[in-house]
């Protein structure tokens, strides 16, 4: 009895720490430092102030958050659209591969994510594919400018975060129950009617994980915009990234950061909100 | 009839859009022509270039280290905490269990800038250890969450018996549970392992002078412009990771068998 609550002690005791030391503990200092003042000499001067928040509001980062919440919004309205067709076709389908198919979707996503954004560059460049196609089919005279535009960080937000909204969608229409479909049938819905009221109601909680998956990654993936965006097009990621580094302005970028996690918080409640109402997690 | 035209287009379209960048990837890796402008010839000249790039071979061995350390640590200690998770009821579990969603739904960039905090706070000098820290942290939600959909299946009286017949609880571990949840240790080993060799965006600000990283290194040579030796590369891990998805997807397809047996 006794060596079953070592071992059982041990191990969780190894995690539990592991993730309090490293996880719980840096997000509770980051918290503490946002309401900190900023130090020319150190990282933070220990003094309370609610500044860090309040300079959400002053013209120059609300031009980034701003910005950053439009392509994050354009980003993950496209990536449903694009996402949610696809993954209702591929679920009900009855191809004989289709688990095959759905893992097809995964795998350009196990590649390294930089590696795609760099190939996407590789095609916008001005003496890339798409502007030598289009040359020497004799559309465009002058190539086009593609890189370095907002277009071209969306299109790099939307092909990188494509798969998390497939795959959450695809795994709740999966799970549809044919039955509900068939009743609202039988008692003489329209197509469209079983779509609105039955399939988009039951498959709310695959839509919040997809959208949660898709939103918060893309105020963060900094690099996306490095590569593909000029100097307009920042994300609230390029803006910590920048507060951390470059301006050693730690409370500051601490505040932005915590906005992120309170986004999260607000969007994994919307998630098991949803999820508790139809009782069919995703995630 | 149309209809399903329809659909099967709309489906090849999207899969097009999703596999189009790499394979122009892989042809640009094999073409003569620097800027892909122009269809040269097939050449083998960018992989030359690239291994005799000191830097970029450097970083790419650094990161396979770091990637097996971090893969294999990872993997003990959620595994060993799976299994524990699983089987018995303690103080605090609820909030272990929602401590690991946490984190496994927190951007990658608030974790970074966090431990980014807590290193400098404590002074550990950034370099390897900092990225194995922070890569396990990364990687220790993913590898419970595997192992969580595996010991779903997992019949509890098994253990029950082999207590009976006098087993201890590391022996149970190792011949009883060890076993049966095998495919899912090695698909979670696999997955920390791909996690640390992709992550660019924790390792931004967990690095340090004199341990550099391959996703670091390919960031700093693309930024300035489009380079071939990274075409190359990029085949490579293409080839790698498809190589190791395969793998992983073998053996994970042993549990969904199981699972709707």
């Amino acid at each position: 009895m006794k060596e079953r609550n070592f071992f059982n002690i041990i191990t969780v005791a190894v995690i539990a720490l592991w993730l309090l030391i490293f996880a719980f503990i840096p997000n509770i200092m980051m918290f503490i430092i946002s309401f900190f003042e900023r130090s020319d000499t150190g990282f933070f001067e220990v003094a309370f102030t609610l500044d860090n928040y309040k300079s959400f509001f002053s013209s120059l980062y609300f031009q980034v958050l701003f910005n950053s919440f439009k392509m994050a919004t354009i980003t993950t309205i496209l990536v449903l659209i694009i996402g949610y067709p696809f993954a209702y076709i591929l679920a009900r389908s009855n191809f004989k591969y289709k688990t095959l198919l759905a893992i097809l979707v995964i795998i350009p996503y196990w590649t390294s994510a930089l590696i795609r954004t760099y190939a996407i560059k590789v095609l916008l460049t001005t003496n890339g594919i798409i502007n030598t196609v289009l040359e020497t089919v004799g559309i465009i005279d002058t190539p086009l400018n593609l890189l370095y535009t907002e277009g071209a960080v969306i299109l790099g937000l939307v092909y990188t975060l494509l798969p998390f909204m497939i795959l959450p969608l695809y795994a709740t229409i999966d799970k549809l129950d044919v039955r509900y479909l068939e009743a609202a049938g039988d008692l003489g819905a329209s197509r469209f009617k079983v779509f609105t009221y039955i399939i988009i109601p039951l498959t709310v909680p695959g839509i919040i994980a997809g959208c949660l998956l898709v939103f918060l990654p893309s105020l963060g993936l900094f690099y996306i915009p490095d590569i593909l965006g000029g100097a307009k097009n920042l994300l609230i990621g390029n803006l910590i990234k920048d507060q951390f580094l470059l301006a050693r302005n730690w409370p500051f970028g601490s505040a932005v950061s915590n906005l992120l996690m309170i986004i999260m918080a607000f969007m994994l409640f919307a998630y098991y909100k949803s999820a508790k109402k139809i009782n069919s997690k995703v995630l | 009839m149309s209809e399903k035209y329809l659909k099967n287009i709309y489906l090849w379209a999207v899969y097009l859009f999703l596999y189009i960048p790499l394979i122009i990837l892989i042809f640009l890796s094999f073409n003569s022509s620097q800027y892909g402008t122009s269809i040269g010839e097939f050449t083998l000249k960018w992989y030359v270039k690239l291994f005799n790039n000191k830097g970029l071979v450097e970083a790419a061995l650094n990161s396979f280290v770091l990637a097996v350390s971090v893969a294999t640590i990872a993997t003990v200690i959620g595994t060993l905490a799976s299994v524990s998770l699983f089987r018995f009821k303690f103080f605090g579990k609820n909030f272990l269990l929602t401590l690991i969603y946490v984190v496994l739904m927190s951007p990658d960039i608030v974790m970074g800038i966090s431990l980014l905090i807590l290193f400098l706070v404590i002074d550990l000098p950034l370099g390897f250890t900092t990225l194995l820290i922070t890569h396990v942290t990364f990687s220790l939600p993913f590898v419970v969450i595997a192992l969580f959909s595996r010991l779903a299946g997992f019949d509890k009286n098994i253990i029950e018996a082999a207590k009976d017949l006098g087993a201890d609880s590391l022996k149970t571990f190792w011949y009883i549970i060890l076993p049966s949840i095998l495919p899912a240790v090695v698909a979670g080993w696999l997955l920390s392992f791909t996690i640390s060799m992709d992550d660019s965006i924790g390792s931004f600000f967990t690095t340090g002078p004199g341990f550099e990283v391959l996703p670091l290194k390919v960031y700093s040579m693309v930024r300035l412009g489009v380079t071939p030796e990274v075409n190359a590369l990029s085949t490579i891990i293409f080839g790698l990771s498809f190589i190791l998805i395969i793998i992983s997807q073998i053996l994970l397809r042993d549990k969904t068998k199981t699972k709707f047996k």
